[in-house]
C-alpha cells in the first residue's frame, strides 16, 4: 500500500454542522497501518462524529482525505467492506441469538466458509455455549466483548472503535486491549476514542479533541512536553483539601485531588510558584515540582479551549 | 463491486427479520387479531345517499316516448346518462364497474305501449353496494307513474286513467338479496392490509432507528434495495395469511359468494400489498421515532377508509374526493375484490384497476428509495 504513504487514515480539514453549530471543526489526521490511536475528548466534542465520518455514516460538509487509500466521499461503500465500526451504544440485536448476530454480520459481508468463521468466533469469545441466548440477555462486558467479534468478524483492515469500553469492569477492560494489540500485531489499524487515561496511555499515540478542534497530538510524551506545563505535587496532612482553595487563584489552571495527593498546574511558571506560596509554610505539606501526566494536561486543554457551546 | 442488489446480503436481511418477527409475539398476534376484530366490528353498514350514478342506457330504437323516459331517469337526480350504447356494451360496462345501471329499453316499446301491451323496461343494477343502489332503485318505482303521463294522457280512454302503460323490470346483478356484508368483508381485507401493513413496516425500520441498530446495520455493506425487499418481503407472507382469514371468514361466516379466480384475487393482492408496504416504508424515511411512525399511518388510513368507497359509495362522494380517492391504492383494491369475489370478473374486468395501483407502487418505490439514507446525515 505505498499509494496512500503507509497511511490507513489521512483526513484533512474535516468540518461537520448540526443545525448551524460546528460540531468538528478542521480536523486532520494522519495514522500509519498498525496502530493504535486514542482518541480522546470531553463529552460533546465531536468524537463520534469523526468516526461516523471516517466509516462513511456521515458525510462532512468540507474537507476530503482517504481512508485505507480510498477516498472519503466518493468510496465510502469500499472502505464500509474493509472497516470495522463498533458503535458507542450497543447496536447488535438485542431480540436475535448470538449466533445469528454474527451469522447476519458473515452474510452482510458476503463471507465465504459463514459456518466455520462463525463457529470459531463463537468459540475464541467463549460463547459457543451460549450460541443460542438472546444477545439483550448479555452483561456489559460480554456485550462489547461480542461487538467487537461482530465487527473484526470479515477482517478489516480498520477498526474504529467508539467509547467500547464504557462501564466494562477493569478486567474486562484489560482482556479488551490485550486483544486490540493482538489485532495491531496483525497490521490491523485502531482508531480508538476513550475516557480512561491508562487506556490512552495503551495507545500508540493519542489525539485530543474539544469542542469540534484538534488541540493536541502525538505520543503521551510528546503532548506532555509540548503543552509547557508546570506541575507541582503536594502531599502530607489535607493536601487535597487545597484544591478548591487553589482553584481560580492566578497563576492556577488546575488544581485537582488524586486521593490524598494535590496536581497543581499553571503556564507560568512563576505564577504558579507565587500562588502556591501561602501554602508552602507553615503547613504539614510537602511540595515538590513534578511532570505533568496526561489528565493534568487534558484538564489544562480542556479549561483553556474555548467553549462554544456556553 | 457495484451491483444493486446482492442475494447473500438480501438473504441475510430476509433472515434478520423473520427471526425479529417470530420473537415479537405481541406484534405477530395484532396482526392476527386486527382482522378478526375488525370482521366484527364492520358488521354495520353506512347509509347514504349517492345521486347522479352513472348510467348506461340502450334504447332500441328512438321515439318522444323513450327520449321522455330518458328525461324522467335523469330528472330523478339518481342517474347520469354517460353512455348510449348497443345492448352488448351496457352489459360489459356494468361488469367492468364503469356504471352502476344498464338501462335496457326493448325494440318496439312505443309501439306496444300504444297498443296498450305493456312493454318491459329492464334496469340492470349492480348491488355489490347495495347502499350505492338502493334509493336510485326506489326512484325507478316513480318513474313508472309519473314519466310518460304527459304523453300518454291524448290516448288514454279514462279521463283519469292511473295505469302507467309499461313496466319497470329491475335485476339486481351479483348481489341480489341486497346483502350488506357482501360489500364490506371484501372491502375489509384491503382494509386490514393498509392498516396493519403501512404500520408495521413504518415500524420496523424506525425501530432501527430508535434502538441505534441502523447505525451498526448503516455502517456494513448493505444497500438500499436489500433493506427495504428485506423489510418488506415477510409482511407479504403476513399480509397474506390475513387476506386468507378474511376470505374464509367472507366465505364461511358471511356466505359471500366467491365467483371469480382466488389465484386472480392472490395476485392482485400482491401488489396492493407492495403498495402498501412502499408506503409504510417511505414514512418510516420520514418519522423520527415509532411514534411518528404510527401518527403516518393514520395519516394515510384514514383518508383511505373514507375516499375509498369502503365506508361511503365511491359514486356518492364530490368530484374531488373521488379524484383523490382514484389516486389511492385500496379505492382500486376494492373494485378488485368485490369484482373477482362478486362479479367473477376476469384479468381483462380488472386491468384498469390494477393499473392504477401498479402506478402507485412505482410512485411510491421511488420516493422511499429515494428518500433512504445510507448515512445518518
Ligand atoms: N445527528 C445530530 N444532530 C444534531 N446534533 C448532533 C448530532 N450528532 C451529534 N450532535 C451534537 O454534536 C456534538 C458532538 O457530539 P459527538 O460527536 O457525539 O461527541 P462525543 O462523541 O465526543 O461525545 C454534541 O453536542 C451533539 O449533541
Ligand atoms: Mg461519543
Amino acid at each position: 500500500m505505498s499509494a496512500n504513504g503507509g497511511l490507513a487514515i489521512d483526513v484533512s480539514g474535516l468540518v461537520k454542522s448540526f443545525n448551524g453549530r460546528r460540531v468538528v471543526d478542521d480536523f486532520s489526521l494522519r495514522i500509519p497501518e498498525g496502530k493504535i490511536f486514542g482518541f480522546l475528548g470531553p463529552n460533546g466534542s465531536g468524537k463520534t462524529t469523526t468516526l461516523r465520518m471516517l466509516c462513511g455514516l456521515l458525510t462532512p460538509d468540507e474537507g476530503q482525505g482517504t481512508c485505507l487509500g480510498l477516498d472519503l466521499r466518493s468510496e465510502a461503500p469500499l472502505i464500509k467492506r474493509q472497516t470495522g465500526y463498533m458503535t458507542q451504544k450497543f447496536s447488535l440485536y438485542e431480540d436475535l441469538t448470538i449466533k445469528e448476530n454474527l451469522e447476519f454480520v458473515a452474510r452482510l459481508y458476503e463471507m465465504d466458509n459463514r459456518k466455520a468463521r462463525v463457529e470459531d468466533s463463537l468459540k475464541g469469545l467463549g460463547l459457543y455455549e451460549r450460541r443460542d441466548q438472546q444477545t439483550g440477555t448479555l452483561s456489559g462486558g460480554w456485550k462489547q466483548r461480542l461487538a467487537l467479534a461482530a465487527c473484526i468478524l470479515h477482517e478489516p483492515r480498520l477498526l474504529l472503535l467508539d467509547e467500547p469500553t464504557a462501564g466494562v469492569d477493569p478486567k474486562a477492560r484489560r482482556e479488551f486491549w490485550d486483544e486490540i494489540h493482538t489485532l495491531a500485531g496483525r497490521g490491523i489499524t485502531v482508531l480508538v476514542s476513550t475516557h480512561y487515561m491508562d487506556e490512552a496511555e495503551r495507545c500508540h499515540e493519542i489525539v485530543y479533541i474539544a469542542y469540534g478542534k484538534l488541540l493536541a497530538s502525538g505520543t503521551a510524551d510528546e503532548i506532555i512536553a509540548d503543552t509547557e506545563l508546570y506541575t507541582w505535587r503536594a502531599y502530607g496532612h489535607e493536601a487535597d483539601r487545597l484544591a478548591s482553595k487553589l482553584r481560580g487563584t492566578e497563576g492556577v489552571a488546575s488544581a485537582v485531588a488524586f486521593g490524598s495527593k494535590l496536581h497543581v498546574s499553571g503556564v507560568d511558571a512563576d505564577a504558579l510558584a507565587r500562588a502556591i506560596a501561602p501554602y508552602r509554610d507553615g503547613h504539614d505539606i510537602t511540595w515538590e515540582e513534578t511532570t505533568p501526566t496526561l489528565e493534568d494536561v487534558f484538564i489544562h486543554l480542556t479549561s483553556g479551549s474555548k467553549d462554544n457551546f456556553a | 463491486m457495484r451491483r444493486l442488489l446482492s442475494f447473500t446480503r438480501l438473504g441475510a436481511m430476509l433472515m434478520k427479520e423473520f427471526n425479529h418477527m417470530r420473537r415479537d409475539r405481541t406484534t405477530l398476534g395484532m396482526m392476527i387479531g386486527v382482522p378478526l376484530i375488525q370482521l366484527i366490528l364492520f358488521g354495520f353498514a353506512i347509509n347514504t345517499d349517492p345521486k347522479a350514478l352513472p348510467t348506461a342506457i340502450y334504447a332500441a330504437e328512438n321515439t318522444v316516448y323513450t327520449r321522455d323516459f330518458t328525461a324522467a331517469l335523469v330528472n330523478t337526480g339518481y342517474f347520469k346518462i354517460v353512455s348510449n350504447a348497443d345492448g352488448k356494451d351496457v352489459d360489459r360496462m356494468l361488469t367492468r364497474g364503469q356504471v352502476q345501471f344498464a338501462v335496457t329499453i326493448p325494440p318496439n316499446f312505443s309501439r306496444d305501449l300504444l297498443l296498450g301491451k305493456t312493454p318491459q323496461i329492464l334496469v340492470e343494477a349492480d348491488a355489490t353496494d347495495p347502499v350505492a343502489t338502493g334509493s336510485a332503485i326506489s326512484a325507478l318505482q316513480q318513474i313508472r307513474s309519473t314519466a310518460l303521463q304527459r304523453d300518454l294522457r291524448g290516448i288514454s280512454t279514462g279521463p283519469s286513467e292511473p295505469e302507467p302503460g309499461f313496466e319497470v323490470i329491475v335485476h339486481r346483478r351479483y348481489n341480489p338479496e341486497n346483502i350488506t356484508q357482501y360489500n364490506i368483508v371484501p372491502g375489509l381485507m384491503g382494509v386490514v392490509l393498509t392498516m396493519t401493513l403501512v404500520m408495521i413496516t413504518g415500524l420496523a425500520v424506525t425501530r432501527e432507528r430508535e434502538r441505534g441498530t441502523m447505525e451498526n446495520l448503516l455502517s456494513m455493506p448493505v444497500r438500499p434495495a436489500e433493506v427495504m425487499l428485506g423489510k418488506i418481503t415477510p409482511y407479504v407472507i403476513v399480509g397474506y395469511v390475513q387476506a386468507l382469514i378474511i376470505l374464509i371468514a367472507a366465505a364461511f361466516l358471511f356466505g359471500v359468494p366467491v365467483e371469480g379466480s382466488v389465484l386472480l384475487l392472490s395476485g392482485a393482492a400482491i401488489l396492493f400489498m407492495i403498495a402498501n408496504l412502499a408506503v409504510g416504508f417511505t414514512f418510516s424515511t420520514i418519522a423520527q421515532n415509532q411514534l411518528q411512525a404510527v401518527q403516518m399511518t393514520f395519516f394515510f388510513f384514514l383518508p383511505s377508509l373514507l375516499l375509498s368507497g369502503f365506508m361511503f359509495p365511491f359514486r356518492g362522494m364530490p368530484e374531488w374526493a373521488q379524484f383523490l380517492g382514484e389516486a389511492l391504492p385500496l379505492t382500486h383494491f376494492l373494485r378488485i375484490a368485490r369484482g373477482i369475489l362478486l362479479k367473477g370478473s376476469g384479468f381483462m374486468d380488472i386491468a384498469a384497476d390494477l393499473l392504477g395501483i401498479l402506478a402507485f407502487v412505482i410512485v411510491a418505490s421511488a420516493v422511499a428509495l429515494t428518500r433512504y439514507r445510507q448515512t445518518l446525515d
